[in-house]
């Protein structure tokens, strides 16, 4: 597999584990993690200062009967009984998306409902919380990727083929994070059309070429 | 509110009792090792929400909660991976998500992993050893910057204000935890 050489940063893995991502970075944060094992034991020891945290976050009384009523809610769960069939985590079955990407998609790339966004460049918007927004992108090889300029937050996870822009190659599991004001030009590698999902929480500026038809779908 | 004991810890013991008593419930729905985790978690999980904007009823009824899902989902703690605070730690975390933002949470895939083999005992105590030197140096941080890392934790500061490095010592568990990954990786095969 390739090499993945560029990772989630230190305050988007706080972040992550502090639970205080937007749903739309979570994706994109979650699906680089299910590629990559460096910032997966990054974000366990992240996890691991929140469980600091919690040991010494103090302690709030709880009621004379807490114990009693959770082994009830326990005891009145349908989960209960369902204990056995340790290993039901299936591997993933081939297929480009990871699990959390796929969730959302509804399946992998041959389920995605692709829209044109210009100079042969499709998108697929993914729905989430409107505080940020996340969507693929498949930019035909060689090409620029559009609607770049942003002014919050960028994440982009390439999947599939690679980019390049004016500080580095970004390849399969690669992640680039990109702070507001930052003016950058990525450009799809010759060779191979390049898939990446690309998260922002600025309001996304929505270009005309965008079909109407398409606008109540997106919940903008 | 009650302010947790800062008497002085061996290093990691707690956490390998803790470690201990969630391997009983997960191996033998044992009530007593559950009641004692409930006695230590639970008030701490109801502070913790608070600290996160939870009323005091809602903040009990969600620890009970997540004590709840402590027992359910028992089989899927790695004491290789997490000590138990790390671990109730993304169980609250998961719920107050769901409770104030209600919003979808993507997770990572999951590694399948299974009880057996099992990490072998003096993988468990060094991660517990890491976990208490994170800790003493949480502790130790600056009044300052450790108010900041609480306010993350607590789902207070958002990703652009988290702009800063903690300064904790993550390098050390997080080596602990990629070479549990591996195993991991290496039993799949």
């Amino acid at each position: 597999m390739h090499t993945i050489a560029h990772h989630l940063t230190d305050p988007i893995l706080t972040a992550y584990a502090a639970g205080t991502l937007p749903e739309a970075f979570n994706l994109v944060v979650a699906t680089h993690l299910s590629l990559c094992d460096e910032c997966r034991s990054q974000l366990a020891a992240h996890e691991a200062v929140g469980g600091a945290v919690l040991e010494d976050a103090g302690e709030a009384v709880m009621s004379d009967d807490a114990l009693d009523a959770c082994f009830a809610r326990i005891a009145s769960s349908p989960d209960a009984l369902i204990r056995v069939g340790h290993n039901h985590h299936a591997k993933r079955k081939g297929g480009l998306f990871p699990e959390p990407l796929r969730d959302y998609v509804g399946g992998d790339l041959d389920a995605v409902n692709w829209r044109p966004a210009g100079l042969g460049v499709r998108q697929a918007i993914l729905s989430t919380s409107k505080n940020a927004s996340v969507r693929l992108l498949y930019i035909p090889a060689g090409a620029e990727v559009p609607d770049h300029g942003h002014n919050g937050t960028e994440m982009t996870l390439v999947l599939k083929g690679a980019f390049r822009d004016e500080f580095a190659r970004f390849g399969a599991g690669d992640i680039e994070i990109c702070d507001p004001n930052v003016e950058h030009t990525p450009v799809a590698e010759p060779g191979e059309d390049c898939i990446c999902l690309a998260a922002t929480d600025a309001p996304l500026k929505f270009s005309g070429l965008l079909p109407k038809i398409a606008q109540p779908f997106l919940r903008i | 509110m009650a302010v947790a004991s800062k008497a002085p810890r061996r290093s990691g013991e707690d956490d390998l009792q803790w470690t201990a008593l969630l391997l009983r419930v997960r191996d033998h729905q044992d009530r007593e090792a559950f009641a004692r985790l409930f006695r230590h978690f639970a008030p701490r999980v109801k502070a913790f929400l608070m600290k996160s904007g939870a009323s005091p009823s809602l903040a009990e009824d969600c620890a009970q909660d997540v004590m709840a899902t402590v027992w359910q989902k028992a089989h899927l703690f790695d004491p290789g991976r997490a000590s138990v605070a790390t671990w109730v730690f993304t169980i609250a975390r998961n719920r107050r998500i769901d409770l104030l933002r209600k919003d979808r949470r993507a997770e990572p895939e999951d590694l399948p992993w299974g009880p057996e083999p099992e990490p072998d005992q003096a993988e468990v105590m060094e991660l517990a050893q890491d976990t208490e030197r994170l800790r003493a140096a949480l502790q130790q941080l600056p009044e300052k910057q450790r108010l900041l890392v609480e306010r993350a934790y607590f789902g207070d500061l958002s990703h652009s204000e988290i702009a800063t490095e903690t300064g904790l010592p993550l390098g050390t568990i997080k080596s602990r935890i990629r070479l549990a990954l591996e195993r991991l990786r290496h039993e799949m095969k």
